[in-house]
């Protein structure tokens, strides 16, 4: 983003001489230029400049050569002798040249410090400088000589402070520009914004002089043939081409100009590149000078045909796509030559290099998206693009055009041609007019503007503001033509923006409106509340996951090829390849989770998760592509909500280690399959939510003989609990017995009846409690007995409790021993002793029908 | 201790030898060591067989007027052994009590959890908090999709398919399925800004809602990055609507997640979807080197165009949204450094913060 260098700013707008690169942010981040850094001083300390007096060359045992030099560095900071002796290893300086020392005391970028030390036999009482050391360049060439960077020798004193002379000890603000103010990456729109934060007087040197030449029948040919225009918008509206001849190729760009790009953080290339940017830089227009002899009329702005390659000015040969739009030559029929991406960057093979002497300059308009999407095809983020995808003004091509020329006669000792072209369409598409409510301002944000101060904002950015016929609007209208740099533009509140902006957000009141009274949490939220606390208050550790995840991970969890959990979302552009899914369930990323705190020796764990898992269909159809700013019908808004795959919110836990920890009690509990069904159904109970369990013997990764499948009365998955697998536990390396639970929260919500529990009258009868001890087969489940006994018990039954299982000789082979504790009641009398028996032949009579249970003796 | 003196019954006229046994029950109440040792104490002076007994016993036997005479002689005396009995049974019993109760100390200080204490990912307790301030001022809160359409993600916000905007967010994007080929116009959202679009859609205006959830970008994890994070969207249409109101509310806001102190500021920004645009910033003291603003989200007054995309009147309602990044919430909250430990899901990061913050 753009650095900005005061002393070029000032071209354009008065700034205090004392303003620091602080208050320089603060007065442009109130306007809407935020600071995106402070780049410190790049040097400070005696960096100065030397005359080198004497020159002595000392071949080193290690085959180098090191110069023993003699400097003038000013009577200041030169030794009794009138000089300072300074060691140095490069060659490209002779005698009586002035060079940049570092004496010692000075940091030079690095931060690299200077000191005076002991080298090759000298004390070397600092350094002579290269650019590459100044942080100026990255010339490996050797020294810095002044006179060869664009400094007259008049201007050079020994021992006169050279960070001021390079530009070194500035602080420079670097500013973020949001994408709708293209304009404010110029000096001159940035000079613009300054003004309207600091009221400074402004100058804008990007408005039309009328000293811009008109276009001549001479002037060099351009051809616009759009043949696919994008959105029906001509990829060129503008193309102004000048011509400059008989520059000295080895003329230097001054020192100043140097010094301007470069704070501005852009490197000196030649005297002809380094015009067209900082013009670009001061004025906003991208710019590309050519060398005259390498170009054949006429210049075609045409689209790429397949197949057509170029290689741009960074040296990567570039396959075209069609949309690209181009800048061609025609050495070979109209346009057959490419010269470049229009608006994006040059070709090398019409480059000006060090042996041009004429110049052809082309100042031209290109359309933002045409700019914007050759721009991301290609990766080419470079400064031109950056411009025109934003917004480039089309007034600006003459005007900048001319400053080019008027630069290249003056530091390159050209001569302007007359021959000028100005294909010029922008006619085409004026700038629209937009009709503004003189009480739109205040309508949208709550202060109170006057007429007046709204006419006069607007005109302050460089609008035009006319009145519209009263008999057609009500209200006072306005109507707004905005400025020509300001194609972001493009609606009342655009302007109004504009308005609040100007006069300062800082007036907005602050008023908390008053809602009409929401409904509270829906269901579904509450339950989610309900849930994360249930669990968390059971022990459970809330972690939350990516939800990224690849086949491996699947694979480690034993899920079969045609386990529908495999049908996942698949990201193009995913942070890991070898991640490119969506996970289709939680555990498989939870448990990534544990073995993180299994890795850093937390073993005793019980960690949950709620989050969405995407369950997508296969052969979806794409969403369809809709625009923007219009309601869609309810037959796309449907088509729109098939294409967004389900995406059901879940709970999962997972245990290790120990439940209840060892202790100076005893051993503790190691968790098992119970403390995860535990957990599934206490999700389920805060849910309201029935469910029932059975036995699921193949879904992995769970233990086949060790799961449990959580139901809905109907019949629907709810999820599964139990432990895991001892596969899955030792790929995962997970402590033996790991178990888990996965419910579908989404489903238990849409199961709960949400309406108000009916209360029950709680009885304040005596109780009767009947012990029973069942044997019955090994197969037969506890739920089913369970279910016997309370069918048999009847209404009388208020609750049942498994007390004991048992198994051994006494029972017999393949049986099982299911002691019950019942306890009864009546609502609304003690029961007799009659009654209770008659319920224990009941409870007794339903078990043996129903799972043969047989009453122990 | 004496001996039960059966063979010398006592008279029960002579005074001096009742005496004596009341003297004897007493001493000998009075050593009993323990509730055992009384025991025996009581059966020997107020048993059947004690001298007092059987004088008693023995008043039957006399003659009319001595009769009462005797009685007014031994009952009073045997009331008095009764009474010692029976103060000494209390003292022995609480001395009793008191030392079961002393040998039943135990050390209070022994570790006493046996089972590891759960808690809430603060991510998950900062968004609650958040939901419960909006809830209080009669907002309701929302839910949306993290895989969304496109058209909800960008262009129902005013993104165009070559908004630069579109550009600068590091979307995710979703690859169409394997066998229809082509684009699915799915993306991971990458704001909770598409929420906007859904809620104006389903339930109309006025609308007040909030809208915690996760987001994506795609920036690597480092310090103060995350590919995963989470946002809060606020979104108000209604009749008269100003940027005034947009301050007030985040004014609250900050004052609801930062305390009394909090101020914002708004500075102009762009938004696609907003016009115009703000930065807010809030005035934080804990600020690394020394007190002043950091940025805490962006905001605005909804372009018109996102209440055309809903069917909403430009020209009748206005509304604002606001959207903040609830990691940098809760970083700023909490003092923490590094985006690692809330994403990592080490269980010793949730474990501090516990169930609520």
């Amino acid at each position: 983003m753009p650095l900005i260098v005061k002393d070029w700013l000032a071209d354009h707008v008065e700034v205090p001489a004392d303003l620091t690169a602080e208050q320089l942010a603060a007065d442009l981040v109130k306007i809407g230029l935020e600071e995106e850094a402070i780049h410190g001083a790049a040097v400070t300390g005696p960096l100065v400049v030397g005359r080198v007096l004497e020159m002595t060359p000392e071949p080193q045992k290690n085959g180098k050569t090191i110069n023993w030099c003699r400097v003038d560095v000013g009577p200041e900071h030169n030794d009794a002798e009138g000089a300072r002796g300074i060691v140095c290893g490069a060659h490209n300086f002779a005698p009586g040249d002035l060079v940049a020392v570092a004496l010692p005391g000075t940091v030079l970028p690095g931060p690299f410090p200077i000191a005076a030390r002991k080298t090759y036999g000298h004390v070397s009482d600092g350094m002579i400088c290269s650019v590459r050391e100044l942080g100026i360049g990255e010339d490996h060439d050797g020294i810095l000589v002044l006179t060869r960077h664009g400094f007259a020798e008049e201007d050079l004193t020994p021992g006169q402070d050279a960070i001021a002379l390079l530009g070194l000890g500035e602080e420079v603000l670097e500013i973020n520009v949001t994408p709708d103010r293209g304009y404010a990456f110029s000096y001159r729109g940035v000079a613009r914004e300054y003004a309207h934060s600091t009221g400074a007087k402004f100058t804008d040197r990007g408005l039309p002089t009328g000293a811009e030449p008109a276009p001549t029948a001479d002037g060099f040919e351009v051809q616009v043939r759009d043949d696919a225009p994008i959105n029906g918008v001509v990829g060129c509206d503008r193309f102004v081409t000048r011509i400059v001849r008989g520059i000295d190729p080895a003329a230097p760009t001054p020192a100043w100009m140097k010094h301007r790009l470069e704070g501005s953080g852009m490197r000196s290339i030649s005297l002809a590149v380094d015009i067209t940017n900082y013009v670009m830089l001061d004025l906003g227009q991208p710019l590309h000078a050519y060398d005259l002899a390498k170009v054949s009329a006429p210049i075609v702005v045409r689209r790429a045909t397949p197949g057509e390659r170029l290689t741009t000015l960074d040296d990567a040969d570039r396959a075209l796509d069609g949309e690209d739009l181009l800048i061609t030559d025609s050495p070979a029929g109209a346009g057959s030559r490419v010269l470049g991406l229009a608006g994006v960057m040059g070709g090398a093979s019409s480059e000006v290099s060090e042996t041009t002497t004429d110049v052809l300059v082309e100042a031209a308009h290109f359309d933002q998206i045409t700019v914007a999407r050759t721009a991301r095809r290609h990766k080419l983020s470079s400064e031109a693009a950056k411009r025109f995808e934003r917004g480039v003004d089309p007034l600006l091509p003459p005007v900048a055009a001319q400053r080019v020329v008027d630069l290249l006669v003056e530091l390159g000792g050209g001569t302007a041609d007359a021959a000028v072209s100005d294909l010029d369409n922008t006619g085409a598409t004026p700038q629209k007019q937009i009709a503004l409510k003189v009480t739109e301002p205040t309508r949208l944000s709550g202060v109170e503007y006057t007429p007046e101060q709204v006419r006069s904002t607007l005109e302050e950015i460089g609008a035009t503001v006319a009145d519209a016929s009263a008999a057609v609007e009500p209200v006072e209208t306005l109507l707004v033509t905005p400025p020509s740099w300001r194609p972001d533009l493009t609606g009342p509140a655009d302007l109004v923006e504009e308005v609040v902006r100007i006069q300062g957000y800082d007036q907005v009141p602050s008023v908390l409106p008053a809602a009409p009274g929401g409904r509270g949490l829906t269901a579904e939220q509450r339950t989610r509340r309900s849930v994360a606390r249930a669990l968390a208050e059971a022990g459970f550790v809330e972690t939350l996951s990516y939800p990224f995840v690849g086949t491996p991970e699947y694979d480690a969890l034993g899920l079969p090829a045609d386990d529908p959990r495999r049908v996942s979302l698949r990201l193009v552009n995913p942070m890991a390849d070898d991640k490119p899914l969506m996970r289709s369930n939680l555990l498989v990323t939870l448990l990534d989770t544990v073995r993180r705190n299994v890795s850093r020796g937390l073993t005793d764990l019980a960690v949950y998760e709620i989050g969405l898992v995407t369950r997508p269909t296969q052969g979806a159809p794409a969403a369809p592509t809709l625009p923007g700013g219009v309601r869609p019908s309810d037959e796309q808004l449907a088509a729109l909500a098939a294409a967004v795959p389900e995406q059901p919110r879940r709970v999962a836990g997972v245990l290790t280690g120990r439940r209840e920890l060892a202790g100076w009690w005893g051993e503790g509990r190691t968790a098992g399959w119970e403390d995860a069904l535990a957990a599934a159904r206490l999700v389920a109970e805060r849910a309201r939510a029935d469910v029932v369990v059975v036995p699921d013997a193949e879904h992995m990764p769970w233990h086949p003989g060790r799961c449990a499948r959580l139901e809905l009365t109907d019949g629907t998955l709810v999820g599964h609990a139990g432990e895991l697998h001892p596969k899955v536990v030792e790929t995962l390396g997970l402590p033996a017995r790991a178990a888990a639970f996965e419910v579908d929260l989404s489903v238990l919500v849409g199961a709960a009846s949400g309406e108000p529990v009916a209360a029950v009258p709680v009885s304040a009868f005596p109780a009767a409690k009947e012990d029973f001890a069942f044997v019955v087969d090994g197969s037969v489940p506890a739920e089913a007995v369970r279910s016997a006994i309370v069918a048999g018990a009847g209404e009388l039954l208020e609750d049942v409790a498994l007390f004991d299982v048992f198994t051994g000789e006494q029972v017999g082979e393949g049986k099982k021993s299911l002691a019950y504790s019942l306890r009864l009641r009546a609502a609304d009398r003690t029961l007799s002793a009659k009654e209770v028996r008659a319920v224990r032949d009941a409870v007794v009579e339903a078990a043996g029908e129903k799972v043969g249970a047989v009453l122990r003796g | 201790m004496s001996t039960p003196d059966e063979k010398a019954p006592i008279d029960p006229l002579d005074e001096a030898a009742l005496d004596a046994a009341v003297k004897a029950a007493l001493d000998d109440i009075a050593q009993a060591g323990d509730l055992d040792a009384l025991k025996a104490v009581r059966t020997q002076h107020t048993g059947d067989r004690s001298s007092l007994a059987l004088a008693n016993r023995g008043i039957g036997a006399l003659p009319g007027p001595d009769k009462a005479k005797a009685g007014k002689l031994v009952g009073p005396r045997r009331g008095r052994i009764n009474q010692a009995i029976a103060a000494r049974q209390s003292e022995l019993e609480a001395e009793r009590d008191a030392r079961v109760l002393a040998e039943e100390t135990v050390d209070v200080t022994l570790p006493v959890q046996r089972t590891t204490a759960g808690a809430r990912h603060p991510i998950e307790l900062v968004q609650e908090r958040i939901a419960d301030f909006f809830v209080g001022l009669g907002w309701e809160i929302a839910d949306g999709p993290e895989v969304e359409a496109e058209w909800f993600n960008f262009d129902a916000l005013n993104f165009g398919p070559d908004h630069p905007a579109r550009q600068m967010q590091d979307t995710f994007y979703v690859a169409g399925d394997g066998e229809s080929g082509g684009e699915s116009n799915l993306v991971l959202r990458t704001h909770t800004s598409p929420v906007q679009a859904r809620s104006l859609l389903e339930r109309g205006v006025p609308l007040y809602i909030a809208c915690p959830g996760r987001t994506f970008r795609t920036d690597a994890l480092d310090q103060t990055h995350t590919p995963v994070f989470h946002q809060v969207e606020g979104l108000a249409v209604d009749k008269g609507l100003t940027m005034a109101n947009l301050v007030g509310t985040l004014d609250a806001f900050a004052k609801a997640m930062f305390g009394p102190e909090a101020r914002t500021r708004l500075r102009p920004a762009f938004f696609p979807f907003t016009e115009p645009s703000a930065e807010m910033d809030l005035w934080f003291p804990q600020k690394k080197g020394g007190a002043g603003w950091i940025e805490w989200g962006g905001c605005g007054m909804v372009n018109p165009n996102v209440l055309r995309a809903a069917g909403v009147d430009p020209e009748e309602y206005t509304g604002f949204a606001f959207g903040m990044g609830i990691e940098r919430t809760l970083m700023l909250r909490h003092s923490i450094a590094d985006m690692h430990d809330i994403v990592e899901g080490d269980v010793r990061f949730s474990t501090q913060f516990g169930t609520e913050i």
